[in-house]
C-alpha cells in the first residue's frame, strides 16, 4: 500500500542499463561474470560475453548490421526530429539534451526504421537505442514506429519490431503518453491489412513502450536477461515496500507467467526472426 | 516570437468556440463566468494555475466514477469481475440507462474514507482491472450499446503481482479493444489521467476533460525524482509538464474541456454531474451517426495524427 498515491508512475528514464561495476576495476569488466573483455572482441561475439553469456547493449545501427543481410538495408524517415512542444525546461532545456543525445548517438531520435532482408526474407525494421535519452518515446518514435506500420503494410511484409525504452519521454508531457494509442492505431491498421508484427524486446523494454506495441507482437520474442516490467523495480520497491523476487520483472520470470512465447539468445535471434519471416510469409 | 503565440491562441479559442462548452449550462451567471474561463485560456495557465488544477484533482472530496453513475444515469447495474481471475475494485463497469437508451461505463474508482481508499486500491488497478474493462467494452459491442469511460487514476498499480499477472500488456491490450470498438464512445477525464494506466480506457471518438481535472505522462512527484533529483520539486514539474486542460485541448489530446462548478466539482457534484451528462450527450450525439467502420477510420486517424514533429530537410 503507497505512503503517497501520487507517487506510482512508470520509471520512465534510467540511464543505467547495467550494474556499475565496482570502482576503480577494470573499465571493461563483464557485470554477470567479472571477466574482462577487449571491445573489439565484444564487437565479434554479438556483445554477448563469452565467458558467460551476459547481453551487453547493442546500439540501433550495430543491431540493424547483427539482423539484417549486408547492404539490404535502406533506411526511411531519418530526417524527423523532434520538436520541443512544451519549451520543456528541467535542470536543462529539453532541445539541448536532443542535441546532446544526438551527437552522442549519431542518431535523430531513439529509433531507426527501414527496409531490410533477413536471410532473403523481406521486412521492415523498427529498432530502437538505448543511448538516446533511455530509449524514450516521444512524438518521433512513435511517428516513425506508425510510418514503420504502414511502410510494412505497402510492401505486403511483416514488421521486425526491436525494443528497448525506459518509456515515454516525460519532456513531451502528454503529448508523449499519447503515442501508446498512436503506435496501437497503426498497428490495428496493419493488422487489417494482412500485415504481422514480430516484436523482440530487449534490455530494459519498460513502461509506455511495454504498455504499447512491444507487447502487442504476434509473436513476442525477448533476449535472455531483459527487464520487460511496466514500472520499474526502484519504482515497486518504493511504493509497496515489498521484497522483489531476484527474476522480478525478467524475460525470463514473463515467459514462466506467459507473456513472451520465446526466449531467444543474440546468436539465434537472425535465424529466429528469418524463420517466422518465412512461416509469416507463406498464406 | 509573439506572433506564434498569438496564432496558438486564435486556434485554441476557435476550438473552444467549436466545442460547445456552452451547451446546457443555462445557469444565470454561468455565462460570464464562462466567459471568464475563455479569458484564462487566453492567457497561458500560470505554475499556480496548473498546481491548483492538480491539487483539484487530487482533492478528497472530488466526486468520483460512482458518484457520477448515480446522478448522470437514470440506472445503473454494476457489472463484476473479469472473468478469469478476479473482481478489481479499482475499476467498476456496468450498465447504465442514459437518456432513455442503454449504455456501458467502465471508470477507475478511487475510495471515500481510508478503509474503502485501501479497497479500491486508490484508484490503481491491476490488469485484471484492465481485462473487466475489456470483458465490458466487448459486450457495449456485442449489443451496440455506447461506452462512456471514466479517467481516474494516478496511475495502474506497481506491484509484483501486477507485474507477473501482465500490467504492460493489459494497458496495451484494453487501449486495441477500444480502438477496434465499432460502438460510439466518449472518454471523461475527470479526475487524475495518470499515464498508461489512465489512457488504457480513454482511446474513444471523443475525450471529455473537466475543467480541473489533469491528464499526464507522469505523476508530478514522479518527473521531479527523475529530473529534478527530488520528489519536493513536484510544482516545477507539473508547471514544466503541463498537465492541465487548457495545455491538453491545445496539444490536440482532448476535443472540450467541461466545466465545473466554481471552486471544483466538489464544491457541488450535483451540478458537476450535470454539466458532464450534457457534455457526454453532446459528445455521443456528434459520432452517434456515422457508419461503425466510418466511425473506427476516423477514431484511429484522431490517434494516429497526434504529435508534434520537426525535420531536418523541407
Amino acid at each position: 500500500m503507497p505512503s503517497e498515491p501520487g507517487r506510482v508512475d512508470v520509471e520512465i528514464e534510467s540511464k543505467r542499463t547495467e550494474d556499475a561495476p565496482p570502482e576503480k576495476s577494470h573499465p571493461n569488466t563483464c557485470p554477470g561474470c567479472g571477466s574482462h573483455y577487449r571491445d573489439e572482441e565484444l564487437a565479434k561475439t554479438l556483445r554477448v560475453c563469452p565467458q558467460c553469456g551476459h547481453h551487453f547493449p547493442v546500439g540501433a545501427r550495430e543491431r540493424v548490421e547483427q539482423v539484417a543481410d549486408p547492404r539490404t538495408f535502406v533506411e526511411e524517415d531519418g530526417d524527423l526530429r523532434s520538436a520541443d512542444p512544451l519549451g520543456f525546461f528541467d535542470l536543462r532545456p529539453y532541445t539541448e539534451r536532443l542535441a546532446e543525445a544526438e551527437l552522442a548517438t549519431g542518431l535523430g531520435d531513439a529509433i531507426v526504421c527501414g527496409a531490410a532482408e533477413v536471410e532473403g526474407e523481406g521486412c521492415r525494421l523498427a529498432v530502437m537505442d538505448f543511448a538516446f535519452m533511455g530509449g524514450s518515446m516521444g512524438s518521433v518514435v512513435g511517428e516513425k514506429f506508425a510510418r514503420a506500420c504502414e511502410s510494412a503494410a505497402a510492401a505486403k511484409v511483416p514488421l521486425v519490431s526491436i525494443s528497448a525504452s525506459g518509456g515515454a519521454r516525460m519532456q513531451e508531457g502528454i503529448l508523449a503518453l499519447m503515442q501508446l494509442p498512436k503506435t496501437i492505431c497503426a498497428i490495428e491498421d496493419l493488422h487489417e491489412s494482412g500485415g504481422a508484427l514480430l516484436s523482440v524486446l530487449t534490455h530494459p523494454t519498460t513502461g509506455g513502450v511495454l504498455a504499447s506495441y512491444a507487447s502487442l507482437g504476434d509473436v513476442v520474442l525477448a533476449e535472455p536477461g531483459t527487464l520487460m516490467s511496466f514500472a520499474g523495480p526502484r519504482v515497486v520497491a518504493q511504493t509497496t515496500r515489498e521484497k522483489l523476487p531476484d527474476d522480478f520483472g525478467l524475460a525470463e520470470s514473463n515467459y514462466r507467467f506467459g507473456h513472451v512465447d520465446a526466449i531467444v539468445p543474440r546468436s539465434e535471434l537472425r535465424p529466429t526472426l528469418a524463420r517466422l519471416l518465412r512461416l509469416f510469409g507463406r498464406k | 516570437m509573439p506572433e506564434e503565440t498569438e496564432i496558438r491562441l486564435r486556434e485554441r479559442l476557435s476550438k473552444l468556440g467549436a466545442m460547445k462548452l456552452l451547451r446546457g449550462t443555462s445557469v444565470d451567471g454561468e455565462l460570464e463566468r464562462l466567459r471568464d474561463q475563455l479569458d484564462r485560456l487566453r492567457a497561458e495557465p500560470t505554475a499556480d494555475e496548473i498546481w491548483r488544477s492538480v491539487e483539484l484533482a487530487r482533492h478528497q472530496d472530488r466526486p468520483y466514477t460512482l458518484d457520477y453513475a448515480s446522478r448522470i444515469f437514470d440506472d445503473f447495474f454494476e457489472l463484476h469481475g473479469d472473468r478469469g481471475r478476479a473482481d478489481d475494485p479499482a475499476v467498476v463497469t456496468g450498465l447504465a440507462s442514459l437518456d432513455g437508451r442503454t449504455v456501458v461505463l467502465v471508470g477507475h474508482q478511487k475510495g471515500r474514507d481510508l478503509k474503502e481508499r485501501t479497497q479500491r486500491n486508490f484508484g490503481m488497478a491491476y490488469p485484471e482491472g484492465y481485462r473487466k474493462g475489456m470483458r465490458a467494452m466487448a459486450l457495449a459491442d456485442q449489443h451496440g450499446f455506447p461506452l462512456i469511460t471514466t479517467v481516474d487514476t494516478p496511475g495502474a498499480y506497481p506491484g509484483v503481482a501486477a507485474e507477473q499477472h501482465g500490467q504492460g500488456g493489459a494497458i496495451a491490450r484494453s487501449q486495441v479493444t477500444m480502438v477496434g470498438l465499432s460502438v460510439p464512445t466518449v472518454a471523461c477525464i475527470i479526475g487524475e489521467g495518470g499515464s498508461g494506466g489512465a489512457v488504457a480506457i480513454a482511446v474513444a471518438d471523443r475525450v471529455l476533460m473537466q475543467e480541473n481535472a489533469i491528464y499526464s505522462v507522469i505523476s508530478p512527484e514522479g518527473c521531479a525524482a527523475i529530473l529534478w533529483r527530488d520528489g519536493a520539486e513536484a510544482r516545477k514539474a507539473a508547471a514544466a509538464f503541463k498537465p492541465d486542460a487548457a495545455h491538453c485541448l491545445e496539444l490536440g489530446v482532448i476535443d472540450a474541456i467541461v466545466p465545473e462548478p466554481e471552486g471544483g466539482a466538489h464544491t457541488d457534484p450535483d451540478e458537476a454531474a450535470a454539466l458532464l451528462r450534457e457534455a457526454i450527450l453532446v459528445a455521443l450525439a456528434e459520432v452517434d451517426g456515422l457508419n461503425p467502420s466510418k466511425r473506427r477510420r476516423e477514431r484511429r486517424a484522431r490517434f494516429r495524427a497526434i504529435g508534434v514533429l520537426a525535420s531536418t530537410s523541407g
